[in-house]
């Protein structure tokens, strides 16, 4: 069974009064121990999904669908149980520490306060996240406890996120784009380490990032979002070998040279549309190069297709040509 | 820390010493001889031969603002040649009266503009109302509402005593009740916007949606994240409402009869009492340099990020 089930999701924001689309349609199973990395390129949703899992939501957002956690809906919950599933069950990794992190109090309050919340003492809170600490390769952790955020780099602050997401023992971590805001150098020390940490605890994560490689890195499977819609849904070990989308071939060709990383090889053409703008058809129909009538008029659903879900009316038939497509080099059509 | 407390103690003093020779000064850039006018302006000549010996005013200017200064420190505030006293004695009855009215509307402003504020901040229709409430009260200068409080809980519900001061802390409290709260309202409105306006902006704060996420509950968030950053902009303001309430005491004290530094400072300017006058303009000076002083370090202690001395 799974942990969590995302199932028909769709968000409306309110936009200078009246409400919009940011999420149609998003239905995605995280198994317990599983990390489903959440890619698309900016304002596809991402973050809107993984804020609506913690019911973290901008004021005046109508949710549909239903988030199930461990089978509770978590839409419906309570202010009591609302707090357990926070306290005890998620935590959720921000991308930006220094913003995310109380500047005015010390680094140790951040860590123990959850667990004091749910009724810990302090001094047993304390052991437990000094030795979290160590752990996520925070050196000095007496002094650090006893630090400002300003004191610490980003790539620390990062690692003391962790740690206090860790210390509340969750089953499913939700982490949105945990690295971008660090120095290139740390990016990689702070996702080795997320990611040692999470496979040796077992825990179920949603992984948001807009860096397809590195997702495909970390997790288990892949599931891709554009213009608040899921597209496809794919184990990480069949993205390469069998494409099945063409956005999904596109950002698999669009992701940095390996020799230059600076340069992009082949972006896909056209702007990302937004949740509201997009038609009736499918969503990718404006800048996909395989696109036919069909695809301007109806849209293609979510479907099983072999190890995964794909939504495109010519997914089966374009199976075989994509890979051409993602392959440097082979990627200037 | 104590570096940087240190440095504001210096800056302190330096502010304080600044203020006093300017406050000493005037009596030698008003137009006139000193002498005369620290005798009050009608003065026989043997009066005034006594007067620049007594006072130094024969010497060099820095020499007779040594002497000064070094009295004053002393505790020695000179001579009220009107009255013919030291100023120091007519100062110990009213400075009581004063210090308690001061302190009873500070807290009124403290516990009314924060209560308020964070009312506004939290709830929208309240917000709606206090925006409106706060906008008249912050018009509302002391002497109209120390008029308009008279006319109605004096004069006639009787609830209040029109006049004076009362003996006793009860009395006093029931005395000075009317003249805090006038001299309350338009700083009480203007903390509850400030207060407003800066927990609005705390509460959208990212660490604040952290703290949400991970189930710390709502009081413990407005009371740790939200209130405890929002007082770091509240804090660095109330220097200039401690400002606004140094001048609007000699408004209030006038309007009400109170027998208080700032009704003495009046009369003593009527009389032409210039030593009187002197005093009363350090003590009002050094007492708002000092609060703010305290309120430099206070800041220190809310905000870890000035400690570092890097702001
Ligand atoms: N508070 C808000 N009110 C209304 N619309 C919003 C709000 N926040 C975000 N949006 C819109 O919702 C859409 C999805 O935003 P979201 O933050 O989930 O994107 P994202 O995929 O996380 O992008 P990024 O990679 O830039 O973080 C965007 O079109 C954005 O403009
Ligand atoms: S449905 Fe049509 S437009 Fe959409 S991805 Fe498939 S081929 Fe392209
Ligand atoms: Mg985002």
């Amino acid at each position: 069974m799974s942990v969590l089930e995302i199932d028909h999701l769709a968000v409306d924001l309110p936009v200078e009064g009246v409400l919009r689309r940011v999420l149609h349609d998003v239905t995605l199973p995280i198994a317990p121990g599983e990390a489903v990395g959440l890619v698309g390129e900016s304002g596809a949703g991402k973050s809107m999904v993984s804020r609506a899992v913690i019911r973290l939501l901008p004021e005046g957002a109508a949710v549909h669908g239903d988030i199930r956690y461990a089978g509770d809906s978590v839409l419906a919950m309570g202010r009591p149980a609302l707090r357990h599933f926070r306290t005890h069950d998620v935590a959720m990794i921000f991308q930006d520490p220094r913003a995310h992190i109380n500047p005015v109090r010390t680094v140790g309050d951040f860590l123990v306060e959850a667990l004091v919340e749910r009724g810990e003492r302090r001094e047993s809170a304390t052991t437990t996240v000094t030795a979290l600490l160590a752990s996520v390769g925070v050196s000095d952790p007496e002094r650090r406890f006893r630090q400002f955020p300003h004191e610490l780099s980003g790539g620390l602050l990062q690692r003391v996120m962790i740690a206090a997401a860790l210390a509340v023992s969750p089953t499913l971590l939700l982490a949105d784009e945990p690295t971008t805001a660090l120095d290139v150098t740390t990016q990689s020390d702070v996702m080795v380490i997320l990611d040692a940490r999470r496979r040796e605890r077992g825990l179920a994560m949603l992984f948001v990032t807009h860096d397809l490689e590195l997702a495909a890195a970390v997790c288990d499977r892949i599931a891709v979002l554009y213009a608040g819609l899921l597209i496809e849904d794919v184990p990480t070990g069949d993205l390469r070998r069998d494409l099945r989308h063409p956005y999904t071939a596109g950002l698999l060709a669009s992701r940095p040279d390996p020799v230059s990383p600076r340069r992009r090889l082949a972006a896909i053409p056209g702007r990302p549309l937004s949740a509201f703008e997009i038609g009736p058809g499918c969503p990718f129909a404006p800048r996909c190069p395989f696109a036919v009538a069909r695809c301007l008029s109806e849209r293609p659903e979510l479907r099983d297709l072999d190890t995964g879900r794909v939504a495109c009316h010519r997914a089966e038939e374009l199976r075989g040509q994509l890979l051409s497509i993602a392959t440097p080099g082979a990627a200037s059509a | 820390m104590w570096k940087v407390v240190g440095e504001r103690a210096v800056s302190l003093v330096v502010t304080l010493l600044m203020a006093s020779v300017g406050i000493y000064g005037a009596l030698f850039l008003a137009p006139g001889n000193p002498a005369t006018l620290l005798a009050g302006g009608h003065a026989t000549p043997a009066v005034l031969a006594a007067i620049e010996r007594s006072e130094h005013l024969n010497e060099p200017f820095f020499a007779r603002y040594w002497h000064w200064l070094v009295a004053v420190l002393h505790g020695n505030l000179g001579q009220s040649f009107v009255y013919r006293e030291p100023v120091t004695t007519l100062l110990a009855g009213r400075v009581g009266n004063t210090v308690f009215l001061v302190l009873y509307a500070a807290a009124l402003i403290i516990a009314g503009g924060v209560v308020l504020g964070l009312l506004g901040a939290l709830d929208r229709r309240a917000g709606a109302v206090i925006t409106v409430v706060t906008s008249v009260g912050l018009g509302i200068p002391s002497f109209v509402a120390a008029i308009a409080l008279i006319t109605v809980f004096s004069v006639k519900l009787g609830w209040f005593p029109v006049f004076g001061t009362g003996s006793g802390w009860l009395s006093q409290l029931w005395h000075l009740t009317l003249p805090a709260v006038a001299l309350a309202i338009s700083w009480t409105a203007y903390t509850a916007q400030l207060t407003k306006a800066a927990v609005r902006e705390e509460l959208g704060r990212e660490h604040v949606e952290t703290a949400r996420s991970r189930g710390i509950s709502t009081r413990h968030v407005i009371v740790r994240h939200v209130l405890r950053n929002a007082m770091i902009p509240i804090t660095t303001v109330s220097g200039l409402t401690v400002a606004g309430l140094i001048a609007g005491d000699v408004v209030v004290e006038q309007a009400f009869g109170i027998n208080g530094l700032g009704s003495f400072l009046v009369q003593s300017t009527l009389q032409k009492d210039f030593a009187s006058v002197q005093a009363v303009s350090l003590i009002l000076v050094a007492t708002f340099v000092v609060v703010n002083g305290l309120v430099d370090v206070w800041s220190l202690v809310l905000d870890p990020r000035l400690r570092a001395g890097r702001a």
